[in-house]
């Protein structure tokens, strides 16, 4: 039961966490152009977006979630099922940033998903 | 549709900068912790990690490869969409089991290679998917 409840904070705080990121830096807008100064620039209006900092404590507490897991539980069952996140994410993505996931990138996404559980559990 | 092409030109380098920052910065803490050996969860054993790690320079190289893995994140963040970014990160996964193969000659299970193969399909069919579908606020000028 606690293993599920860290869990579920692992992959809701890491998912919730960049999706706030991510609407964050769609709202920054992207840099004019790649160059050290604009880059600089484009850094310092992210950091003053409230999205982003609401981000970074939920993928934080999701960092604490995943270390209390590890000393419960072997680290070839916590990254398979923490490979969850991935569904859990493209949910996200589709449902909270209206981003279009179409089939192939379900497919993708699913494919992933399945792929990194495996070679993580060796 | 230059401009379709030269988006999922950079959303390519960016995913490949996020891969390479990752990788290298998880191996050098690595290094660096396993040559400060075990941590003791005491007080005193906490802080005289705290000590070693912040004079440590693999660590430092550790977390200048995960601050460039964060900073290239957030940019391809900026134009592209998580959905596109977040699997395709996940070559990293396949990629670290490549070079253990290679350079650290370790042995690999049949289930891994499969995993790897599963997320280099998976990798391939969302890097042909559109990398933005949303709006992006207008671009300001540098």
């Amino acid at each position: 039961m606690r293993v599920i409840l860290a869990l579920t904070v692992l992959i809701l705080g890491s998912t919730g966490g960049e999706i706030a990121v991510t609407h964050g830096m769609k709202a920054t807008g992207e840099p004019a152009r790649l160059r050290p100064l604009a880059l600089l620039q484009f850094l310092g209006r992210a950091v003053r977006n409230g999205w982003f900092w609401a981000g970074v404590p939920l993928m934080a507490l999701s960092f604490y979630a995943l270390l209390i897991l590890l000393s419960w539980e072997p680290i070839s069952l916590v990254i398979p099922a923490s490979a969850l996140s991935y569904v859990v994410g493209t949910l996200g993505a589709k449902y909270i940033l209206g981003e279009q996931v179409s089939p192939a990138r379900w497919a993708g996404v699913v494919l992933v998903c399945a792929g990194v559980a495996l070679v993580a559990a060796g | 549709m230059a401009s379709e092409r030269r988006l999922r030109i950079k959303t390519l380098v960016m995913v490949l900068a996020m891969v390479v920052c990752a990788n290298a910065g998880d191996l050098m803490l690595k290094r660096g912790m396993s040559q400060i050996g075990a941590v003791q969860l005491t007080a005193s054993g906490l802080a005289q990690a705290f000590r070693l790690t912040v004079t440590n320079g693999t660590i430092w190289v550790g977390i200048f490869f995960l601050t460039g893995f964060m900073l290239s994140y957030m940019t391809v963040l900026s134009w592209a969409d998580y959905s596109y970014v977040m699997p395709a990160g996940a070559f990293g996964y396949a990629l670290l089991t490549l070079l253990a193969v290679v350079f650290l000659h370790e042995s690999v299970s049949p289930r891994r290679w499969v995993g790897v193969v599963l997320i280099c399909v998976g990798v391939l069919l969302v890097g042909q998917t559109k990398p933005r579908t949303t709006a992006v606020a207008s671009e300001t000028a540098a």
